[in-house]
Formats: structure tokens, C-alpha cells, sequence
């Protein structure tokens, strides 16, 4: 549905997106991370069609948002950064007019307008000004613009920025009711949301994709993704580490804690090992050892420290 | 064509809406009027027209309502991030400058069409020329578009409404200035010969062909040129032109 090609954006000497490639289909909700300056808004302006690449091109549902630019923003919901609204109108009259200028007219109008405010829950708010509103009501109402005309792709520029933790929620499950059907991109800052809401996400830093993937596949590329805890007991210390790293599949033992009868540590796989080959491997280990093994548990790789440890990379 | 109009119809909301366009139509009013009957001289002079007494004072008012009116066109949506939902909308730039330009031009209308009871004056104590009153209304509402137009074409640079009304404002005034009868005349008394000569006409050219006083003051007394229709035509058209190239390259 989306198709970004080689895009560029350069402001002046600083690239702020640097080659960046990649595709949406339809049912995917795509999250987009990256530090704070990494080129994430810049890019969505660019899908949207409101500032113009550099190099490179978009299509969005084939038509290109440059040569074709009506068409292909007819197909999108954005909601920009910070939520940019028209104060000086009440919440019905502003999804009126975005209505409107999404060519919605009339009977259907209505229908749409009311569509949109419930499935936000802004009916409490709906004949009230704008400036009078809170910042998770302008928040949601600028969400219910992008929705009102049912687009098949939504551009969602840090959807669930200054909301509280319930609209927050409300949002993420928005989010992932609308991802079924239509192309969703949005970009956050909060890892858990990735988990939560996305079926895919790409790291971006630095204006260049570092990481690209569901995000299972990405936590599996924490460095500690797929090490095993271990915590023994019944035999004296240093020796055991030593022969838990003779094991054919450890890579490297980290102690974390041992003493007189009990050792606790982490064991980190060799690039061969299958899943549950070193938690098979060490259990045998403490059968054949008559040792007491208290845990053992394989460790799923966290997001926060694969986001940590590829931008960091990136930098150095 | 639709999108314009959808543009225009909230433009045109958020004037009236607010208190903007009342209060720019109360101090218009005001301004217009004493400047008429105390400056103008309207009662005292005797003369069954508007030319003189009323409309020769609107270029000096709309230099610098005109910035006031036009002033959040453009630097508002640029202030508060609009432009982004709009310019992401599927409408192009030019239908969103014209529609705005249009709501701000209805502003001007109402404000002038609030002037009648002046026209009704001028034929309870006269008979007036109908067709140089309707000629003067419309070299006024015109000089009022010309500065709207450059308004919006500054606006679309700033995001701040005080620079883009002292910007403007500065540039109304010397539009208005170089076509005032006062430097005309002196233009046309210095003494010169040679090169010199023909400077002083090329400058006296210039001056009256860009300002808006010598372009209006020909509608005021009556007088429809082409050159005249040209020229606001080709200002107007100008100023936003200019504004969707600064809008595109802005966002470059």
C-alpha cells in the first residue's frame, strides 16, 4: 500500500533522512522508532506530501505523492506531531470541515462526523471550543480528523503523546482495531506500545533504517536474547562455571551472584544453538552433576536494550 | 472550485466568529467617517461627491487595516502547525491561498458596505454622480484587496502577526507614498536636463504606475482605465503567486 523508495531529505547541509526504502501492505501497523531526532517526522511529512524529498520517491496505493499528489492524499489520515488544530472552532464544526475537504457532504457528512467523534469519545466535547479543551481532548480530536473519511492508510505522528495512561490505552486499542484493515504507520517513543500495538516496526536513526522487523524478531537481537539464567545449588562456586563454558553450545558464562554452595549466572549461547539447546544442554548438565537447579530460564531479548544497543552502535 | 469554497466558508467563520472582523469594521467605520466630516471637510465643502471628502483617505486607512485584516492568513497557520493538516489535505496550495484571500476580501466588503449611510447623505444633500460613487467603492475595495494580497504574501513568510502587520504595513505605506499627489508634484518640479531628465520621468513613471493612491485616485474620481483593471489584476495575481512559491519552498 505504501511504498517508500531510496527517500531522501537533506535541510540545507544536514541529511535529516539519509536512503531510506521500505514497504506497508495492507493489515500492517507499522512502528516507527527511533531518538528524538532521527528523522521520524520528517519522514511521515514526506508519506503525507507536505514537505517534498529531496531524492527518492513515494507511492501511496500506486499513486505517487508527488506527480500525483490529490490522489494519493485523498487515501491518507495523518495526525502531525503535537496535534495542530484550528482554535477558534468547536470540535464538531473542525471534523465538519475536514470532512468537507475530504469531499464528504451532506447526510453522509453527518454520519461520518458522528462515526468519528464516537469511536474517539469526544461526544462529552463535541459542540465545545477548541482552546477550551485539554490537551488529550485536542489530541484525540485531531485523531478523529484523520479517521473521518475511513482512509486506507493512516500516517499517526505520536498518537498517544500527552495523553494519560487510560487514553492511552484507548488509543493503542484504536490503533489496533484500525490496523485489521487499513495500513497504519505511527511513530512513539514508548517500547512497550511497539509491542502492544505493532505487527512490524523499523528503527530509524540517524535517518537511516537500523533495524527492520516484527517485533519478536527485533527483541531476539538484544545481545542477551536468548541467554540462559541459571541458578545452582549444592556445589561449591568457581569450578562450575568452568564447566558450564566446556558445554559444546556456550558461547561465554557470566557469574552474577555465587558462593559456598550456590552459583547463579548467565550462560549466552554459541551462533549454532537452536532454541532450547543450551537450557536442554545445562539441565542435563546438573542431572549428570547431581546438582539442584533452581531456575532456568531463557531470556526473550527486551526491546528497550536492542533499541539501546543498535543506536548506540550507530553512534560510535 | 469546491475546495476553495470549503476553504473560504471557514476562513470567512473564523473572521466573524470572532470579535476580528467586528472590530475591524467598528474602527474602520470610526476612521473612515471622522475623516470624512472633519478632514474631508464633506459638509463644509459643499460638493455633492464622495471623491474628495470620503474615498482619497482609504488607501492611508487600508495600508493599515488591510495588514490587519490579512496578517493572520497565513502566519497563524504557520504558528500554530495547521498548515500541516491542510497542505496534507487533498487540496492544492492555490486553492487554500485563493479561498483565504477571499474570506479576508468579504471582511473589506462588509466594512465598506457598512459605509452606506454616507452614500444616502450625499443624495439627501445633493445629487451626486451614481456611477463615480460606485466607481469610488470600487477603486476603494480594490486598493483594500492589493493590500490584503501583499499581507498574505507576508504572512506566508513569518509566523508571527506583529512582524508580518509591521512588514506589511511598511510596505502598504510606500505603495500608498510614491503615488500621493504631494510627490508627484514634487517630481514633477524638480529641474533637470539631460540624463537627469529622463531619470525624473522614469522615476515619476514608476511611481505612479506602482502606487496604489494614483491607481485608486483614477477609480475615486470617476475614471475606469484599463491600466488601471491591469494593474490591480496583475498586483494582486502577483502577491499570491508569490505566496505559494514562498509556502512550497518554505516546507524545501
Amino acid at each position: 500500500m505504501i511504498e517508500v523508495i531510496c527517500l531522501t531529505k537533506q535541510f540545507g547541509p544536514k541529511t535529516a533522512v539519509d536512503n531510506i526504502s521500505f514497504s506497508v501492505a495492507r493489515g500492517e501497523v507499522l512502528g516507527f522508532l527511533g531518538p528524538n531526532g532521527a528523522g521520524k517526522s520528517t519522514t511521515m511529512r514526506m508519506i503525507t506530501g507536505f514537505i517534498p524529498p529531496t531524492r527518492g520517491t513515494v507511492t501511496v496505493g500506486g499513486d505517487d505523492i508527488q506527480t500525483a499528489p490529490l490522489r494519493a492524499k485523498a487515501r491518507i489520515g495523518y495526525l502531525p506531531e503535537n496535534a495542530p488544530l484550528y482554535s477558534d472552532m468547536t470540535v464538531a464544526s473542525f471534523l465538519r470541515f475536514a470532512a468537507e475537504l475530504r469531499g464528504i457532504t451532506g447526510a453522509a457528512q453527518k454520519a461520518a462526523v458522528d462515526k468519528a467523534i464516537e469511536t474517539c469519545f469526544l461526544e462529552k466535547v463535541a459542540t465545545q471550543s477548541l482552546d477550551t479543551l485539554s490537551k488529550g481532548f485536542r489530541h484525540r480530536t485531531c485523531l478523529a480528523q484523520s479517521i473521518v473519511h475511513d482512509p486506507e492508510v493512516l500516517i499517526l505522528d505520536e498518537p498517544t503523546d500527552g495523553l494519560d495512561p487510560n487514553q492511552k490505552q484507548e488509543v493503542r486499542n484504536l490503533i489496533r482495531r484500525l490496523g485489521a484493515t487499513k495500513t497504519v504507520i505511527f511513530s512513539t517513543h514508548i517500547l512497550e506500545e511497539v509491542e502492544a500495538v505493532c505487527s512490524r516496526a523499523i528503527i530509524i536513526d540517524q535517518g537511516k533504517v537500523v533495524a527492520d522487523g516484527s517485533p519478536d524478531q527485533l527483541k531476539r537481537r538484544a545481545s542477551r536474547a536468548g541467554a540462559v539464567k541459571v541458578r545452582l545449588r549444592g556445589l561449591a562456586g568457581s569450578g562450575v562455571l568452568a564447566e558450564l563454558e566446556k558445554l559444546p553450545h556456550v558461547q561465554r558464562v557470566e557469574s552474577l551472584e555465587s558462593g559456598i554452595s550456590h552459583f547463579v549466572g548467565r550462560v549466552f549461547p554459541t551462533k549454532m544453538a537452536g532454541d532450547g539447546t543450551l537450557a536442554g544442554e545445562i539441565y542435563q548438565f546438573a542431572v549428570g552433576r547431581q546438582l539442584q537447579l533452581q531456575e532456568l530460564t531463557v531470556d526473550e531479548g527486551r526491546l528497550d536494550e536492542m533499541f539501546r544497543e543498535i543506536t548506540a552502535q550507530v553512534r560510535s | 472550485m469546491k475546495n476553495i469554497w470549503v476553504v473560504f466558508k471557514r476562513e470567512v467563520q473564523a473572521y466573524f466568529l470572532t470579535p476580528l472582523a467586528y472590530v475591524f469594521i467598528f474602527i474602520f467605520l470610526i476612521l473612515a467617517m471622522s475623516l470624512c466630516f472633519v478632514f474631508g471637510r464633506f459638509l463644509e465643502g459643499e460638493d455633492a461627491s464622495l471623491d474628495y471628502a470620503f474615498f482619497q483617505f482609504h488607501p492611508w486607512l487600508f495600508m493599515v487595516l488591510g495588514p490587519a485584516i490579512g496578517m493572520r492568513l497565513w502566519s497563524e497557520e504557520n504558528r500554530e502547525g495547521t498548515i500541516e493538516l491542510l497542505l496534507t489535505m487533498p487540496i492544492s496550495t492555490w486553492q487554500a491561498i485563493i479561498g483565504k484571500f477571499l474570506a479576508a476580501c468579504v471582511v473589506l466588503v462588509a466594512a465598506l458596505a457598512m459605509t452606506f449611510p454616507v452614500v444616502l447623505t450625499v443624495n439627501y444633500l445633493g445629487d451626486p454622480d451614481a456611477g463615480k460613487i460606485f466607481s469610488g467603492y470600487l477603486g476603494s475595495f480594490l486598493v483594500g484587496c492589493a493590500t490584503i494580497a501583499l499581507t498574505c504574501l507576508v504572512s506566508a513568510f513569518t509566523r508571527s502577526q506583529v512582524i508580518c502587520l509591521i512588514v506589511s504595513v511598511v510596505a502598504c505605506f510606500f505603495l500608498v507614498l510614491i503615488g500621493s499627489p504631494q510627490l508627484l508634484e514634487f517630481l514633477r518640479n524638480i529641474p533637470a536636463a539631460g540624463l537627469l531628465e529622463t531619470v525624473r520621468l522614469a522615476a515619476l513613471e514608476i511611481a505612479d504606475g506602482f502606487s496604489l493612491m494614483s491607481h485608486g485616485g483614477r477609480l475615486f474620481g470617476g475614471v475606469l482605465r484599463l491600466d488601471t483593471a491591469v494593474f490591480f489584476a496583475a498586483f494582486i495575481t502577483f502577491c499570491l503567486y508569490a505566496t505559494s512559491a514562498v509556502i512550497r519552498s518554505k516546507r524545501a
